[in-house]
């Protein structure tokens, strides 16, 4: 090898030497920066309850330590029975939106996509305002903001359904009439709706919030997003080959219409979960993904585990805005909105349209 | 001889209102390099998909190693037969080596990502296709020839007996024609089976060693080269009158046709 070549070739290890160790930091600062503000969330709030109390709280209930109770048992419940359980549900909701986003954003070859685009989010409300109108107890307007999620999904899905096959165009134009006919339907709702008590219901509830999360409600969601989750995750590579186009995915031996499906049955679970506990949280999924692709690179392989990271860490932070910039808790959904689409706009600006 | 490809007796419609063509038979041995030349909307592409098996036969059948292309799984077919299409973007910029790599999907598990192995394989179709400088490069903002060479060397990585082209030198400059014709001149002579639709006449004098003329009507003439490219049949295919020239330029006999027209 010739002297310039070796130096050259030294150059560019020693630059992919720092380059390596640039991307260890990095994830080492994802990994840990959702559990960090799960931690700090516990701290926070307006009933306040001093630090150490909180460590000496924590301590007895998960490291078995035995601290003599110095604090009311209100304070208990505040901190494992309300925050955390709230920052839990945050962590989750934010992960798994913002990876449905990517997946759904590779497999529609098209980087502004989110992941309510089949309808899952005017399904949803529709069946949470029959909910709330017909008088049914949380659980049930729940349920039927579920059933109607993927009600929404389903029926998207086989108005695309031509040939054998659901071309991306069908889906995306499928989505938009499913969209437009749910939310006619909840107008519908909304306009019979008495305006005293249950018409506010309805506005609030979609709006969005994580308020009223409890542990009961955190241990019926996490099985469906956490098993959705397994599955894009395992599926992310294949997400590169999909967003190739359908075309090439099957020259390359993909059966595109089988991962078409099973994606699209993993990201309506996630979808029509996170919208029945927490509302319409908007622009998370769109926007979680876009910024990561600029930190991590466009590979869906380190691009999925990026989402699900700051995705975790972006929701736990916004939803601790809520809870202590006013008084009264401010609406999620609003905020994710007011942040989301200023960032969204400021990416489109500095990526040039986006995506090449 | 291995024969690679036989269409029998094969027929395609897109509808009820008549087929695009008709008892088409044309077999392929190893190692050749197939030309299938034909006017727009002679079905030159349709038949490319309808041995690819993206496209179903109205009737007749297509084997491939003597085997019904239908009795084929997707994966099975991909290992078999790698196809280059006419021009392809992606929404993403994927770095080239990883649209390379993309190759190995047939040899991976519905959750398998591609492994160190399938890198270091990608990487080395890329340098012997001379392209390795590409690797770190984003598929996105290669020129379309370049783009051109990163999908062969994709299709490299999928180990197929058979490759097709579906007009790979349609948008290209002559620059870039050249560089994609030298690559697959060098594949087709190292034993590659090589099926290729084109619009360019004088590209089968440079490089191929049978063709095909489709016309209307699934008329078909095939065979060698030289038995194939007359004038009289290049002028029935594209209802044009086509002059074939002969030059001598260096040591080399050339041939080339050109419409008659103006």
């Amino acid at each position: 090898m010739e002297v310039s070549e070796r130096i050259a070739a030294n150059k560019v290890m020693q630059k992919e030497n720092i380059e390596e160790k640039q991307s260890r930091l990095k994830w080492a600062v994802m990994l840990i920066s959702p559990i960090f503000l799960i931690i700090l969330t516990l701290f926070l709030g307006r009933y306040s309850i001093p630090p150490s109390q909180v460590v000496q709280i924590l301590g007895n209930k998960f490291l078995g330590l035995n601290f003599e109770p110095t604090w009311t048992s209100s304070a208990e419940t505040v901190i494992l029975q309300v925050r955390l359980p709230r920052a839990i549900m945050a962590a989750l909701v934010g992960a798994s939106l913002s990876m449905s986003g990517a997946a759904f954003q590779g497999m529609f070859q098209n980087p502004l996509v989110s992941p309510f685009i089949l309808g899952v989010s005017a399904g949803a409300s529709f069946g949470a305002a029959a909910g709330l109108v017909l008088e049914l107890p949380a659980l049930g307007v729940q349920a039927l903001a579920f059933i109607f999620g993927i009600i929404a999904v389903g029926i998207a899905y086989f108005l695309a359904r031509i040939y054998k096959s659901t071309p991306i165009l069908m889906l995306v134009l499928s989505g938009m009439v499913v969209s437009t006919f749910f939310q006619a339907l909840l107008s519908m709702v909304k306009f019979i709706a008495d305006d005293e008590e249950k018409l506010p219901a309805i506005t609030f509830w979609l709006m969005g919030s994580l308020g009223s999360i409890e542990v009961k409600d955190l241990a019926i969601a996490v099985t469906p997003i956490s098993l959705s989750m397994i599955i894009l995750y395992l599926l992310r590579w294949k997400l590169n080959v999909l967003s190739m186009g359908d075309r090439e995915a099957r020259s390359l031996g993909v059966n595109n219409e089988l991962i078409k499906t099973i994606i699209i049955l993993s990201t309506t679970l996630i979808t029509s979960t996170v919208v029945a506990f927490s509302g319409i949280i908007g622009w998370v999924g769109q926007v979680i993904p876009h910024f990561c692709r600029m930190i991590v690179g466009p590979d869906h392989k380190v691009l999925i585990p990026a989402t699900m990271l700051i995705g975790a860490a972006y929701l736990i932070l916004i939803d601790n805005f809520c809870r202590l910039i006013t008084a009264n808790e401010i609406p999620i959904g609003i905020l994710t909105s007011i942040v989301g689409a200023p960032v969204f706009a400021y990416l489109l600006r500095k990526t040039k349209g986006g995506w090449n | 001889m291995i024969t690679k490809l036989k269409i029998e007796n094969a027929s395609f419609g897109y509808n009820e209102h008549g087929n695009v063509w008709e008892n088409i038979n044309i077999q392929v041995n190893q190692g050749e390099c197939f030309f299938l030349l034909g006017p727009n909307g002679s079905g030159k592409t349709t038949l490319l998909n309808c041995i690819n098996n993206s496209l179903p036969l109205n009737t007749g059948s297509i084997y491939i190693n003597g085997k019904d292309v239908k009795t084929f799984s997707i994966t099975e077919l991909a290992r078999t037969i790698g196809i280059v299409y006419q021009e392809h973007t992606a929404p993403f910029p994927y770095s080239s080596l990883e649209v390379v790599r993309m190759g190995r999907t047939p040899y991976l598990g519905m959750f398998e990502s591609p492994s160190q192995r399938d890198t270091d394989l990608a990487y080395s179709i890329m340098e012997q296709l001379g392209i390795a400088h590409l690797a770190n490069k984003s598929y996105t903002h290669i020129s379309g020839g370049e783009r051109q060479l990163v999908l062969i060397a994709r299709t490299l990585c999928q180990e197929p007996e058979i490759i097709l082209f579906d007009e790979p030198t349609s948008h290209l400059d002559f620059k870039n024609q050249a560089l994609i014709l030298e690559t697959i001149k060098k594949l087709s002579e190292n034993g590659m089976t090589i099926i290729m639709s084109s619009h360019f006449p004088n590209h089968v004098w440079k490089v191929g060693t049978h063709a095909a003329l489709l016309g209307f009507n699934g008329m078909v003439v095939q065979g060698l080269v030289n038995d194939v490219m007359t004038e009289a049949h290049l002028t029935n295919t594209y209802g044009v009158d086509v002059k074939i020239y002969q030059a001598n330029s260096g040591m080399n006999e050339k041939k080339f046709c050109e419409p008659n027209f103006i």
